[in-house]
């Protein structure tokens, strides 16, 4: 007996600290590859496709190399602080996804194996809480590089995430007024009851999620603090080597960690489609992890479409969007919500 | 292990703010100042509270801090004020450290008794908290949100005045 015992006190907990690290890494070299081959294919390009079948290696090349780049920091920056920023970065990513539930808990004899780490009765303000405590690292990025376009990249990222903010909490705050509750678990268990996913319920909160979530983690159309056009690479142009992997996983981790967030509050999480369709009862029988692991893909991917198909915004348009269409929308909608759900 | 955590939190807490005050550079004491409120979250989770530790860091840390730096960055304050004017800062320092002791030792004397740390703290779920929001403390609650609004409308009444010149 003690030996099943160290199996479930030590060893599964260690499993899932090094799965929950391993995960984004993942996520990001399979992000990698496909964002590069699929933007380059809906641009009539080619894309990476030497290294490895159709360029599936081309992601470890990549971090290859940048293992064996040199690591330069510029005499002008400051010293503590540039070190600091990208860890900042990878930390609130990383540990974001400890209250992430991948999938629902599987049963294994007696014992019941959670797909996360903790599940907390706060766990969405917390994951909110942790993408917040990430602008930091971008910050402090910019702050101490000590260098005008990596400076000018953090202001303006500073305010985009800022504004950003605003519509994502009034939008969670509707789904909040569903479920009844902040635990992400409850949240999806609450979808499985209800047997309708929040998404086709309040569909405005949606869509203004999604709108804020992209401009939330710096992606196109609205990577403003990052327009190569203008600032040469934003908040991180005076990083090489590992601290500026540091940057590129954490930008990948936030994306997968924000596809989560939609997938669990306004798809289902793990639910199976179709939960009021008899016909399609048969989809239960596959595994809720993968069901996860089909919806994020298809937000990542929706992600890499977007990139490829929007121009980038101005900046001037990207606050304006922001404070003169998504908040008052985001406010109307929280209205209406709260109505309906009062009435209800 | 409930005390181990609350003494590294409170070391963390004390730590960083002695290092905040103490640090010359403004970046790295707002740093600190985002590291105590990190620790001050921690300390309410250990009580049991854990919606009073996200609001906390969510509000303090990420809110608040990030507009603090941002303001660092926008106006660099290079070498501060002068010693003329120190003077009187540090008498208006040392005044109004007076009255912030006297008014926590008198928080303190009047507050209920504290749980220790791993305990459950009674009423602390959101559901109360916004139950007493809208209750107990009503108008305050709306006095509050007054004032803010208030503060944005000068914000954007200077910003207009500048313009305008």
């Amino acid at each position: 007996m003690t030996n099943t015992g160290f199996v479930f006190d030590v060893l599964i907990p260690v499993g899932k600290i090094v799965a929950v690290i391993l995960y984004p890494m993942l996520m990001t070299i399979v992000m990698i590859w496909l964002e590069r081959r699929v933007v380059a294919l809906m641009q009539k390009r080619l894309g990476p496709n030497r290294v490895g079948f159709q360029g599936i290696l081309q992601p470890f090349a990549d971090a290859f190399k940048l293992f064996l780049k040199e690591d330069i920091m510029q005499d002008q920056a400051d010293p503590l602080l540039f070190k600091v920023a990208p860890v900042l970065v990878m930390f609130s990513s990383l540990l974001a996804f400890c209250f992430v539930p991948l999938g629902e808990p599987i049963r294994i004899g007696t014992y019941q194996l959670t797909l996360w780490i903790a599940q907390s009765p706060v766990g969405l303000l917390l994951v909110l809480g942790l993408s917040s405590i990430s602008v930091f690292g971008v910050i402090f990025g910019g702050w101490a590089s000590n260098s005008k376009y990596p400076l000018m990249g953090a202001l303006r990222s500073v305010v985009q995430i800022l504004s950003y903010e605003i519509p994502i909490g009034l939008t969670v705050l509707s789904v909040v007024f569903f479920a009844r509750s902040i635990d992400l678990v409850e949240i999806v268990n609450h979808q499985s009851q209800a047997k309708i996913w929040f998404g086709f319920m309040l569909p405005v909160s949606f869509v203004v999620f999604w709108i804020s979530a992209i401009a939330e983690t710096n992606r196109a159309p609205f990577d403003l603090p990052e327009a190569e056009s203008e600032l040469v690479a934003g908040y991180h142009t005076e990083y090489s080597g590992m601290k500026f992997a540091f940057f590129y996983i954490a930008e990948y981790a936030h994306m997968v960690l924000v596809s989560s967030l939609v997938v669990i509050m306004f798809f289902g999480g793990w639910l199976a489609p179709f939960p009021n369709v008899p016909a399609f009862a048969f989809l239960k029988v596959i595994p809720g992890f993968v069901w996860y692991l089909v919806k994020i893909m298809f937000f990542l991917y929706l992600y890499v479409w977007i990139r490829a198909t929007l121009p980038r915004y101005r900046f001037d348009e990207l606050i304006r969007l922001a404070w003169k269409w998504l908040i008052p929308l985001a406010l109307l909608n929280f209205l209406v919500v709260a109505l309906i759900r009062y009435i209800l | 292990m409930a005390i181990l955590l609350f003494f590294l939190f409170a070391a963390f807490a004390v730590g960083s703010v002695l290092g905040m005050i103490i640090s010359r550079n403004q970046a790295y004491s707002a740093l600190f100042l985002v590291v105590a409120f990190a620790s001050l979250g921690g300390l309410f989770g250990l009580l049991g509270a854990p919606f009073m530790a996200v609001v906390q860091i969510i509000i303090y840390a990420g809110a608040i801090m990030v507009l603090f730096i941002f303001v660092i960055m926008m106006i660099h304050l290079g070498e501060g004020i002068s010693a003329e004017k120190k003077k009187w800062t540090i008498a208006a320092a040392v005044f109004m450290g007076i009255i912030l002791l006297a008014e926590i030792v008198f928080a303190v004397k009047g507050a209920p008794a504290v749980p220790m740390a791993g305990q459950e703290m009674a009423g602390t779920s959101p559901t109360e908290i916004g139950r007493l929001l809208f209750t107990k403390y009503l108008y305050p609650f709306e006095i509050t949100s007054i004032l803010i609004i208030a503060a944005l409308v000068g914000a954007v009444v200077l910003i207009k005045k500048r313009e305008g010149e």
